[in-house]
């Protein structure tokens, strides 16, 4: 991971992709948000999805685990190369998420996450604050995912 | 009864909880959608921000989903929802906290590209035992109108 200071407006960083299987769709559906339309083929058919649809939860949260998963990615390639890769710190939340078109078993989605702004936090000087739209397509290039999400991102620390 | 657009009008709607949340289900949840230290490891925990083991704010979030469904949406006749206007993570979800959950409808009105349906916008409110705030969101949910409603 980044520190704010290597951190610019338009930065895009690929986070790979996720296939949704009526498996994992149903499994986060049983826990999380069992309406028939995350937990049936049935239902789902005859809903406005048009099929067994994921949870807008459960997209949400695999979107977060390509997050995760990329950061401990760019974290490694940073140590290999002899350097210090900043830990994040917690997100205060989101805005405009939106969820755009159904997440259908079978469909397999591509996140990226595009820095949209960056400033430094008044309250909390060793830390600035990133905003990135994290985005998410489906197979047949349809944007399905969409959120604005802020992040605390720690500062190098001055020298001397 | 089937709750249908013209059950919710604007105004406290209800609270619901409380929803215990265990210390396995916290890691279980970060160990699926979101490995950082901050959610699996006591130790590096003590020294995050937020300073103690803390679940997912996506753990919080798909808890007050399943809230929202066995407080009413389950026997609501909804369509599912666009979108979440705005999220706030406020405070940490602790292993133990007893979640309860305050909804209130914001906005209610007819869609204009699809007149069958309502658009029902609500503010959610999750707090814990003590009474802290954890989480604040605004979000619509399409509803059927009662006069499209079979049965």
């Amino acid at each position: 991971m980044h520190f704010f200071e290597d951190i610019a407006v338009g930065q895009q960083r690929e986070l790979g992709s996720f296939t949704f299987t009526a498996d994992n769709i149903k499994a986060f559906a049983r826990q999380f948000d069992p309406q028939p339309f995350h937990l049936d083929e049935e239902a789902g058919r005859n809903s406005l999805f048009g099929g067994l649809a994921a949870s807008g939860w459960h997209v949400g949260s695999v979107c977060m685990k390509m997050l995760v998963a990329k950061g401990k990615e760019e974290a490694a390639a940073m140590l290999a190369a002899g350097g210090t890769p900043a830990v994040w710190g917690p997100s205060p939340g989101f805005r405009e998420l939106r969820w755009l078109k159904p997440v259908l078993a079978g469909d397999t989605i591509t996140f990226r996450s595009i820095v949209e702004s960056v400033r430094t936090s008044e309250k909390r000087p060793e830390w600035g604050i990133v905003q990135a739209r994290n985005l998410g397509v489906n197979q047949r290039g349809e944007p399905v995912y969409s959120m604005l999400a802020t992040a605390f991102v720690p500062r190098r620390a001055k020298a001397g | 009864m089937t709750l249908t657009f013209e059950d919710f009008k604007p105004g406290h709607f209800g609270t619901f909880g409380p929803r215990h949340v265990t210390r396995e289900e916290i890691l279980a949840f970060a160990a699926e959608f979101d490995p950082q230290p901050m959610h699996l490891d006591e130790e590096a925990a003590k020294h995050s921000m937020l300073r103690g083991l803390s679940g997912s704010g996506w753990h919080l979030g798909s808890l007050m989903m399943r809230m929202l469904f066995d407080g009413f949406i389950q026997r609501t006749a909804s369509l599912g929802s666009p979108g979440v206007d705005e999220l706030r993570w406020l405070s940490p979800l602790r292993p133990g906290d007893d979640l309860m959950l305050d909804v209130e409808v914001k906005e209610a009105r007819v869609s204009r590209s699809r007149p069958s349906t309502g658009i029902v916008t609500f503010g959610m409110r999750m707090r814990n035992g003590s009474g802290q705030v954890l989480l604040e969101a605004t979000s619509p949910i399409m509803v059927k109108r009662r006069e499209t409603t079979e049965g």
